[in-house]
């Protein structure tokens, strides 16, 4: 009796390290990775154009219908604001786009960079969200839409970027707020975002995400003591729609340059393929557990009445 | 016969006139008004004898166009011994909408071409402009140059546009 149920458990056993294995397997048809849809559109920034004109956060405020500014964005006594811990200002529910300062040692002039969302190829915080109110459209824009969401915050978690910000201000309604590259207004008919279209620099262009990678290796090629060669966003976390050039180092510039360049995705798609096979396999082998512990405990109960009718 | 003298002088004129109107593109013209952003801000009255006179260079802002040897090198890997093209103006070459959907389509189809990353008209003047006021002497903020308009003002929500840090009503009287 003891040398089946022996049996039977190595037999288990196997059977349930078979799936772990598979589980690990997935990775190989789990994380196939997407680069971008092949006609989707960025937008290259080269910071070492920018002059903090802020013209870029004006047009996002007018475009998306924000709330008037605290200041004019003519002022410029914006770039010496400091959060806490000296933290510069980043995008939230009034302002989709900020432009900082940064005065690295070494750098003959002060360096602007615009932040806001960079429209990832494979977002964080779609993959994040359990009610799928974030979609990639072909045209490669990262579009939120506010009817679905439940207000759990978790793409504001998974941003690598600190993008999404929060109506925290709306009593009734608080949605999340983000850089939607002028999707509905422009990007949907073939327009550039308006902040792109009024730079007065060009700092920012626009065009295939294909097409940008190329003008973005021939810039530093025909300038090469320029510019850093990289392409901030090209290979980063799968690539991003909104790359950068810059003429210094993306760590001096606020840049986290410690990011992977596997997407987010990755770090929870193997984690996330065994979750099937648990769910058809943990039931079978736990019953089979169950019925092997059980049945001992059955039999031995069974002979011990067999000797009660014996002694009776 | 006076009369008719007056009438010889005028049409003499006229005819200069229009001779220096037809050949207009050719000459190189003293004052060019340079307007592609006039909603916000009024053109720039830009005076273009002064700027030869004081940088003696033309191909700084023309590149190769007007036969003289470009100082970016990466002309002159094709553009070292080329005639003077027919345009030299800006407008030319810088497209003032250089974002439509046909001029992206047309440069994303188009595998070849080498000038793919051509600046639009109004970044070819400030990034040329700018670029070279920082290093010397001129002007680099945006109103030293042009004049912002009223639709400009509500743009940046500036002048009398501006936020109103006071309570409502301190104004009103």
């Amino acid at each position: 009796m003891s040398g089946i149920s022996r049996r039977n458990f190595l037999k288990a056993g196997l059977i349930g390290g078979a799936a772990t294995t598979l589980g690990m397997s997935c990775k190989a048809w789990g994380a196939g990775s997407f680069e971008g849809y092949p006609e989707g559109m960025g937008v290259l920034v080269d910071l070492t154009r920018c002059v903090g004109c802020r013209s870029c956060e004006a047009a996002c405020n007018k475009e998306q219908k924000l709330p008037a500014p605290d200041k004019p964005f003519d002022d410029l006594s914006v770039f010496d604001e400091k959060g806490e811990n000296g933290a510069l200002r980043r995008p939230d529910e009034g302002h989709l786009t900020v432009v900082n300062k940064y005065t690295p040692a070494g750098a003959k002039k002060p360096i602007y960079r615009k932040v806001q969302c960079n429209h990832c190829n494979e977002p964080a915080c779609l993959t994040s969200c359990f009610v799928n109110a974030y979609t990639k459209t072909k045209e490669g824009a990262v579009i939120y839409n506010s009817k679905v969401c439940v207000g759990c915050r978790n793409c504001m978690i998974a941003c690598p970027f600190n993008v999404p910000g929060y109506s925290y201000s709306s009593v009734t309604n608080p949605v999340v707020k983000k850089c939607i590259f002028c999707y509905d207004t422009r990007l949907k008919y073939g327009k550039p975002p308006a902040c792109v279209e009024t730079c007065p620099q060009e700092v920012m262009t626009f065009g295939h995400r294909n097409d940008l990678i190329k003008v973005a290796h021939d810039r530093i090629k025909e300038s090469p003591d320029k510019y850093v060669d990289h392409i901030y966003g090209e290979k980063e976390l799968g690539g991003t729609g909104w790359m950068y050039l810059a003429g210094v180092d993306f760590g001096k510039v606020g840049f986290d340059t410690t990011v992977a360049n596997e997407p987010i995705i990755s770090n929870v798609k193997e984690f996330l393929g065994t979750v099937p096979m648990v769910l058809a396999i943990w039931p079978a082998l736990f019953s089979g557990f169950h019925l092997l512990a059980t049945r001992k405990a059955h039999g031995e109960h069974s002979e011990q009445e067999d000797h009660k009718h014996e002694n009776l | 016969m006076r009369t008719k003298r007056n009438f010889i002088t005028t049409f003499f004129a006229l005819g200069l006139l229009a001779t220096a109107a037809v050949s207009g593109s050719q000459e190189i013209p003293d004052v060019i008004n340079l307007d592609p952003l006039t909603r916000l801000y009024e053109p720039v009255k830009f005076n273009h004898a002064k700027h030869i006179h004081d940088l003696q260079d033309c191909a700084a802002c023309h590149h190769h166009t007007i036969g003289a040897p470009s100082d970016d090198r990466n002309c002159g890997r094709c553009h070292r011994t080329m005639e003077p093209q027919k345009a030299a103006a800006c407008r030319k070459c810088h497209a003032a909408d250089p974002f439509t959907a046909e001029t992206i389509r047309a440069r994303h189809d188009d595998k070849n071409r080498y000038h793919r990353d051509v600046p639009g008209l109004k970044a070819a003047y400030h990034l040329s402009c700018t670029g070279c006021h920082e290093k010397g002497s001129g002007p680099t903020g945006c109103t030293d140059c042009h004049a912002r308009t009223d639709a400009g003002n509500a743009f940046y929500r500036s002048g009398k546009y501006a936020p109103v840090a006071k309570p409502a009503g301190s104004g009103h009287h």
